[in-house]
């Protein structure tokens, strides 16, 4: 059959498609392309292909969950800053509190011992102005009896004596 | 087929389908080298420039190449994974290698002054007999006599079961001629189209049409090359699961 003559039937006008003699030759080397194309596809090209593809969609898997797993990282760092943020306001204001108190309760303390020492300067003062004050009397007194005892020796001499004169001034000065 | 001298027209629509040595000038024998042959070579060339050198790099991030055959591969392993289901999966290198075969048979086929295997009936017989003894042994070693129950529409009145049966069977051998001649016809028809109008370009008159023509037919037929290795394997798929699944 591979050999019979051909050129014939083909060439007469007729459909090639129906010129039997031809067919061996198709059929063969069909056979041959399909063996080639499914070993080079099942041996070589589909499972390459189809590891790029699984490899692929690994990557974008571990992608994906590391990119999960960094956002809950960033979420947990976001909340420890806010916590520590809270935490550092509540200290300062800790702080500011107590220096406060410190503060008032130096200044109270200071105060206290500033009017302390007012009032004992002022009770001294005190002091001092009576005792100024009962001198002036006396002296006052005393220049009187002597003023007297003069004016009583200039205006009387020799008739009243000193000790008159004297109670005379007390008496009146005290009245 | 017609040949008209007067006026210049000559029509050889089926010229482009006859299969010659490639080499002198002798019969074509089983083993001559033709230029079947040749296109044949051409395409399983494609495929592994596609396939293999194209997805040399193996890249996480693809090439352009490599989108493309990662682009089929998913196409065709998604087709056969929902239509023959998860078991269908173990034959997916030999529809892959059908899909290829055809697709780029059927584009290289496309090319001025181009041969066409798939145009030939005896190619896609071969492809659709291989199909359909498969699928049979397949459905036989799967399920063992399970498998006629294919035949057997449980879901149909008792009394018309026979008659379905019967038409049934009838369905079933009729598949790889349908399958067969669906391809081949198709790609013939076009290719013929194609040089009929070729033919009327000769004419000044009507050439501008005709070259009109030939760039529709020419638009169709890349659709119907796509379409064509699209529908033949898709069949396959659906003949897979008919042999897996014959209860359905």
């Amino acid at each position: 059959m591979a050999d019979t003559p051909t050129e014939g039937a083909a060439s007469s006008g007729g459909m090639p498609q129906l010129d039997f003699s031809t067919f061996p030759n198709q059929i063969f080397w069909l056979v041959v392309t399909l063996i080639v194309i499914y070993f080079v596809l099942s041996r070589v090209a589909l499972p390459r292909i189809g590891s790029v593809l699984a490899e692929r969609s690994g990557t974008i898997t571990n992608d994906i969950a590391a990119a999960e797993d960094l956002k809950q990282k960033a979420v947990e760092a976001e909340e420890a800053y806010n916590k520590a943020l809270a935490d550092a306001r509540a200290e300062a204001s800790r702080i500011v509190d107590e220096t406060k108190a410190e503060i008032q309760s130096g200044l109270d303390a200071a105060i206290a011992e500033a009017d302390a020492e007012i009032a004992a300067r002022a009770a001294e003062g005190e002091k001092a102005i009576a005792a100024i004050r009962d001198s002036a009397k006396d002296d006052a007194a005393a220049v009187a009896k002597d003023i007297a005892k003069d004016i009583v020796a200039a205006v009387a001499p020799g008739k009243i004596d000193a000790k008159s004169v004297t109670a005379a001034v007390a008496a009146k000065v005290k009245g | 087929m017609a040949e008209s001298k007067d006026g210049g027209l000559v029509f050889k629509p089926m010229e482009q389908f006859e299969v010659a040595p490639l080499f002198g000038d002798g019969p074509v024998g089983m083993f001559t080298i033709t230029n079947s042959t040749m296109w044949m070579a051409l395409a399983v060339l494609a495929v592994v420039a596609l396939m293999v050198l194209g997805t040399r790099s193996r890249a996480i991030i693809p090439s352009r190449s490599q989108s493309i055959a990662e682009l089929v591969y998913g196409f065709i392993y998604q087709m056969v994974e929902d239509i023959a289901g998860k078991d269908g999966v173990k034959y997916f290198p030999y529809i892959m290698t059908l899909f290829l075969f055809i697709l780029f048979s059927n584009y290289l086929g496309l090319l001025p002054k181009a041969f066409t295997p798939t145009s030939h009936i005896a190619v896609t017989a071969v492809l659709a007999v291989g199909v359909f003894v498969a699928v049979t042994v397949i459905g036989f070693v799967k399920n063992g006599a399970g498998f006629l129950s294919l035949f057997w529409v449980s879901s149909a009145p008792l009394a018309l079961r026979p008659i379905l049966a019967l038409i049934e069977v009838i369905s079933y051998f009729v598949r790889p001629v349908s399958h067969s001649i669906r391809l081949a016809g198709n790609m013939m028809a076009g290719h013929a189209v194609i040089k009929v109008f070729a033919g009327f370009a000769a004419l000044l008159a009507i050439s501008p049409l005709a070259i009109l023509a030939i760039t529709a037919m020419y638009g169709l037929e890349m659709l119907v090359a796509g379409i064509q290795a699209y529908v033949f394997t898709i069949l396959t798929c659906v003949y897979l699961k008919d042999a897996l699944h014959p209860h359905h």
